[in-house]
């Protein structure tokens, strides 16, 4: 039979579809897996309400864990804040700045360039390849990059 | 409520067809993206909305007769002019935050669809910031005024009015139809139309 561990431990090997670097356990989309009598239930929570990736990703649970019923829930629970410690260090070292928590990024409009670590960065375009992402310059060491909404 | 809902999802699916049809040939690089990301959006709080009203999303978006939508007037214009284009994103921003945030306590999906519109305020109001003095963008938006106005409930125009800076008129009320919204139904139906129900994409 299997254990609440061995879901969480196969939802970690599927990767965001927009970025495969992280997975959907990195990304703080799967809310609960409860398994009861054989049963797996997993609840899920998109990022953006528009991602054409949800649907990508529900299919991708069903195929991963059969046996599961996944649930969308589509609350305020999920905001960037979920992004496990893990997760952000991943996106960080492929290039895509983390998003900063909520609190310290409404109080500051610091940004930090993924690849030097310097803060003299500057917003080129609010909007990105996807709707999760801007688009920023560093003007340390001139590597344009995309950083990681916080929402 | 569900008529509210219904009002909000539509224009939520109306208003990102309009800003869509920037994809492509907008005046910048940036706002070809920026619109695009905007539309994909708005278009994502429309399906949230109409799940929330019918098991099949894609039915209610698509299978009702033009007259049947509650989407106000204000997002149906076809406004292939960037000063009205923009006009219309800033008002329609501004309309859509105090009538999201009255939504808040009663409809769960309402604060996820605010957490996401922060980003659309954001680039509407560096655009105001740019355009606020500009005679072309001025005159814009007081033509366009009264069908702002239009996608509020009456209560809550006044509060419009003190964010924009301009004296309550007569709005353009929903259940009116501009006349370039047959065409754009017919545009945005037509795949549904053409595909056989249940095709799998």
């Amino acid at each position: 039979m299997v254990t609440v561990e061995q879901v969480w431990a196969a939802l970690e090997e599927i990767p965001d579809p927009e970025i495969p670097v992280v997975s959907l356990v990195d990304l703080g989309v799967i809310r609960s897996v409860e398994v009861s009598d054989g049963r797996v239930h997993v609840q899920f929570t998109p990022t953006f309400l528009g991602c054409p990736a949800l649907e990508f990703m529900k299919r991708a649970i069903e195929e991963k864990v059969p046996q599961a019923e996944v649930e969308v829930v589509q609350d305020d629970s999920w905001s960037t804040d979920k992004i496990t410690p893990a997760g952000r260090e991943k996106l960080r070292a492929a290039g895509f700045a983390p998003p900063a928590p909520r609190l310290v990024q409404l109080q500051s409009q610091v940004h930090r360039c993924p690849y030097c670590g310097s803060t003299e960065t500057r917003l080129e375009n609010l909007f990105g390849p996807t709707p999760c992402r801007s688009l920023r310059y560093c003007t340390s060491c001139r590597q344009p990059f995309e950083q990681f909404k916080t929402i | 409520m569900n008529d509210l809902l219904l009002g909000l999802a539509d224009d939520e699916l109306v208003i990102g067809w309009r800003d869509s049809e920037w994809t492509g040939i907008a005046p910048m690089l940036e706002e070809d993206v920026a619109f695009s990301s905007i539309a994909q959006n708005e278009i994502g709080h429309a399906r949230a909305v109409y799940e929330l009203l019918a098991d099949d999303a894609d039915a209610l978006a698509f299978d009702r007769a033009p007259n049947e939508y509650r989407c106000a007037p204000f997002v149906q214009l076809h406004l292939l002019e960037w000063a009205h284009t923009i006009a219309r994103r800033w008002l329609y921003e501004v309309a859509d935050e105090i009538r999201i945030a009255a939504l808040i306590d009663d409809v769960p999906v309402a604060a996820k669809i605010n957490r996401e519109e922060t980003y659309h305020r954001m680039h509407a109001e560096m655009w105001h910031e740019r355009l606020r003095d500009e005679p072309r963008f001025r005159e814009a938006v007081t033509e366009l005024w009264p069908y702002a106005l239009g996608v509020l409930l009456p209560n809550q125009r006044p509060d419009l009015c003190a964010r924009v800076g301009l004296d309550e008129v007569a709005a353009v009320e929903r259940g009116t139809f501009d006349d370039s919204f047959a065409a754009l139904h017919d545009e945005m139906t037509m795949v549904r139309r053409s595909a056989p129900a249940g095709a799998q994409w």
